[in-house]
């Protein structure tokens, strides 16, 4: 068995370098498309000023990838260094989307993106714009097999476990591709990227504005960005309410904590907007409720109970018991391999054999676990309320927020008159941070309320580690914080110097600073 | 359906073409990154050099990440073994990997030159780091590895970190350095001129002489060492576990391929050919030739490591009958499939593309150019 504090500091580790990650991540997602628009209106118009646009923020474009690519390569090996056992249990499904995605969108987003830098001049206009759409095409089909991969862990479908391999292989490749999670959680990640590359652009657009420079520039950048902007935030939120859909076939555990559903409701169940949820007592004091909104999120249906937290734990209670049958049954059949009669037994109760796995946290031999063993257990597979309840209300606090400021800019922008606004121009620089928050909380809902797994049913998150000592994992976590904080450090550093510096920074003498004309915007 | 079998043999070339791929591609880089401080006298050197990788490494590098990620999907249980086990020193090289991406896009963004030597280091160390310590993980599969399965297949390994800085690991660890050295001072002297290809030049001569000499040296130690050997009979064509099989430890078990199949000395004898004919080209000035025999050389080197330990990937040490082989490290029959189909079809058209790339940024980096594009190089 591994020490707890291994399997904590793994997904301590785990989480840090994830997170890490995904501070760069959509930044690249929304801005290369944005590139994109701003090269495509350049090749269209003939318009110098759009060029500039996409070369200057090609190059805060670039700052950020720099470090994507870096903490992104973490991300490569952390399942082979640091989740050894998880990658020889589902390699055989969960390797092949890693693999596609080395092959499919790495290789094109990065060959690509060192001819969108170095090309400009060796390069037609149209060759140039393909360039640019091959960049972004490349990094969004990253996000569709990383997400297909991430999706299989959520809702493993397309796989069965082998006794003799002693692990879960592919059964259909089209179910894991087509995985319905997979497809909302795509459309709702990258939208989350689009709209932090967005909201970027049009925050730094609007402290030109403000300082009243380079408005030429940045009055044309503030136009797409809002534009974009618009219409990735509806995509983000009617897909989130997508995810919630699957969620509620695919992992009914994760929506009853993140909406504290203590207990069954008769349909439709209503809808806690907000509440203090109490661990102890399971209860939610100060509900404010909606009546059949969950239902309907959840079921499409006005008759289909969603099942609280009180009937999920008799169901898994009752998935645990079966799972020790399947785990003793494995047992005998490893010893005697050949034994058909024993592969049957196996065979009619396997898919409960990662409940029974879910004991291994606290006995070696299952048909040992006590019933105390077992209560803890089930406690277990619900994962804790309150972190999920208010991140995810966080999340979509935040989603409201920026869909607003992206309405009224729109609306502004439409009407030409969102200079004037000093409180809209100062709300959108004050906004840069919010998507960057709502994306990682985005993700700890995810992945934190699949827990106690790593696979959702089939791997607890407990069996999957190395065998590494805790010792070994305090020197790697800290190595990893000192190198990324530092690596951060100077990627904020140069951020905010080119943030300022603007398009004076490209040298075409056209911009703030460089001559009269241009620092008055004329 | 393709056989297991044939695909399983299949996978194990396909593995040795990604280390190839990364060795032509993202290793000329990495040894023009070791080069960097070296070679580039002034500043305007350095950034010709950078320049010179400038366009390419990024895609570069993607044989190294998609060489990982295919022995996820390909090789799970190598993936799983020698991951953990090597722990400290693949976080050594994602360390001082960390430093290139940054370092190619940040060093000539801020005119200090402190923040500029310092990222050239930082390229240097993340240029040479995974160089070296790549060949010290060869140099310690081909004398097996302390490590184990348990009845689940969970894998420990009960070595020290220090323990993979052996003599032989560390004389694998100097060829590829030096390998990748001498490929990426030929590619350095491609694209430059002046006093930094003749630098390449010579640095090109001396890392080829290292190689050859230490690759030569690490034969004769190899024939003296014992190999492994499966002792149990083996069903290539079958689903099965790598603890079903017996292996024992046997001396000069790693020349048996060699003295079955004389055919396969080949292999070797292609690294020193390379080598020996990227020492022509440059004696004659043909750049373009000695690149491409350093690659040749790449090819020899890498595959004589997979051909002496065939058909053994991950020898155990201290447990032999856990070791891997190309028929139990392997993903399903399923698994391996749509692999090989995904690896057919993207392969070339990567190579295309990128040779596209290539074509579009040819000619040779220089100081003048650097100069004129000051604000847009790197």
């Amino acid at each position: 068995m591994i020490e707890e504090s291994v399997v904590s500091l793994s997904r301590l580790q785990f989480a840090a370098t994830a997170f890490y990650h995904f501070l760069f991540v959509p930044l690249t997602l929304g801005m290369s498309f944005l590139l994109a628009i701003m090269e495509t209106v350049y090749v269209m118009t003939g318009k110098e000023i759009y060029r500039d646009m996409t070369k200057f923020w090609g190059k805060l474009f670039g700052i950020n990838f720099a470090l994507g690519v870096t903490t992104g390569l973490t991300m490569e090996f952390q399942f082979g260094t640091n989740w050894a056992y998880y990658s020889h249990y589902v390699g055989d499904i969960f390797g092949a989307p890693l693999a596609i995605e080395g092959l499919l969108a790495f290789f094109l987003e990065s060959t690509f993106v060192g001819l969108f830098f170095f090309g400009w001049d060796r390069l037609s206009k149209v060759g140039h714009l393909s360039v640019t759409y091959l960049v972004a095409i490349g990094s969004n089909l990253s996000a569709v097999l990383i997400l297909i991969a991430n999706a299989w862990m959520q809702n493993p479908v397309g796989a069965d476990f082998n006794p003799v391999t002693m692990r879960m292989e592919m059964t259909s490749f089209w179910d894991l591709i087509f995985n319905p999670v997979a497809q909302s959680k795509f459309v709702h990640t990258i939208s989350a990227g689009y709209v932090t590359g967005s909201a970027f652009v049009l925050g730094v657009s609007a402290w030109y504005l403000l300082k009243g420079r380079d408005i030429e520039f940045a009055r044309r950048s503030f136009r797409i960005a809002a534009s974009f902007g618009l219409a990735s935030a509806l995509s983000v939120i009617v897909l989130g309410d997508e995810s919630g859909y699957h969620a509620a076939e695919t992992q009914e555990t994760k929506l009853a904590a993140m909406e504290a559903m203590w207990k069954t409701e008769p349909a439709p169940a209503s809808l806690t907007v907000f509440g203090i949820p109490d661990e102890k007592n399971r209860t939610t004091h100060a509900e404010i409720k909606i009546p059949y909104v969950m239902g309907l999120i959840g079921t499409r249906s006005t008759d289909k109970v969603i099942p609280g937290i009180d009937d999920l734990e008799k169901k898994i209670a009752g998935r645990i018991d079966k799972g020790i049958t399947a785990v003793k049954a494995l047992e005998a059949l490893r010893r005697d391999p050949k034994n058909a009669a024993l592969l049957a037994d196996f065979t009619a109760v396997k898919a409960d054999l990662g409940y029974g796995l879910l004991l291994k946290k606290y006995v070696a031999d299952v048909s040992q676990a006590t019933p105390e063993m077992k209560a803890r257990a089930v406690d277990d597979a619900i994962p804790a309320v309150a972190p999920l309840f208010w991140s995810f209300r966080a999340m979509v606090g935040l989603s409201l927020c920026f869909l607003s400021l992206f309405v009224l800019s729109f609306w502004f922008a439409a009407r030409n008159t969102f200079i004037e606004k000093k409180w809209l121009l100062k709300w959108a620089v004050w906004g840069i941070p919010l998507p960057w928050i709502a994306c990682e909380l985005g993700w700890f809902v995810a992945e934190y309320g699949r827990q106690p797994w790593t696979i959702h049913g089939v791997l607890p998150t407990h069996l999957s580690t190395s065998a590494l000592s805790a010792g070994s994992l305090l020197l790697s976590l800290s190595g990893f914080l000192v190198f990324y904080t530092l690596l951060l450090i100077a990627e904020l550093y140069l951020m905010f110097k080119y943030a300022r510096l603007g398009p004076a920074s490209l040298g075409s003498g056209r911009y703030h600073l460089e001559n009269a004309t241009a620092a008055k915007g004329v | 359906m393709i056989d297991y079998e044939v695909l399983k043999l299949i996978w194990w070339l396909l593995v040795g073409v990604l280390l190839l791929g990364f060795a032509i591609m993202d290793g000329h880089d990495m040894g023009v990154g070791t080069l960097l401080p070296f070679v580039g006298k002034s500043d305007d050197e350095r950034r010709v050099i950078l320049n010179s990788v400038g366009p390419h490494w990024e895609g570069n590098q993607v044989w190294f990440i998609t060489a990982g990620g295919a022995i996820f999907a390909a090789w799970p249980l190598v993936y799983a073994a020698a991951f953990s086990g090597f722990y400290f020193a693949m976080l050594a090289v994602l360390w001082a990997l960390f430093f290139r991406p940054v370092g190619f896009d940040y060093r000539s963004k801020v005119a200090d030159p402190r923040w500029r030597s310092f990222w050239d280091w930082g390229i240097f160390a993340g240029s040479a780091v995974p160089a070296l310590v790549f060949g010290v993980a060869f140099g310690n599969v081909i004398q097996g590895v302390p490590f184990h399965f348990s009845e689940i297949m969970m894998p420990y390994y009960t070595g020290s970190f220090w323990a993979l800085f052996n003599p032989f690991a560390l004389l694998c660890g100097g060829v590829s350095l030096t390998m990748l050295v001498a490929h990426g001072a030929n590619y350095l002297a491609i694209r430059t001129e002046g006093p930094i290809q003749q630098r390449a030049r010579k640095a090109s001569v001396i890392f080829t002489v290292l190689m050859l000499a230490g690759f030569a040296l690490g034969g004769v130690m190899v024939a003296g060492m014992p190999g492994y050997v499966i002792t149990s009979v083996v069903d290539p064509a079958a689903a099965q576990s790598p603890l079903a099989k017996t292996v024992i430890q046997q001396s000069g078990a790693w020349l048996a391929n060699y003295q079955a199949y004389p055919l396969t000395l080949a292999v070797p004898l292609l690294g020193f050919a390379g080598g020996l004919l990227s020492l022509l080209c440059i004696a004659g000035r043909r750049d373009g030739l000695a690149f491409i025999s350093t690659a040749i050389a790449e090819l020899g080197i890498i595959f004589t490591a997979g051909v002496s330990i065939f058909p053994f990937v991950l020898p155990s040490s201290s447990q032999p009958g856990s070791s891997l082989t190309v028929w139990d490290c392997v993903s399903s029959q399923r698994t391996l499939g749509i692999m090989f189909w995904v690896a057919l079809i993207m392969t070339p058209i990567i190579i295309v593309y990128t040779s596209w790339a290539y074509r579009v940024m040819r000619g040779k980096v220089t100081v003048e150019h650097i100069r004129a594009t000051d604000r847009a190089s790197y």
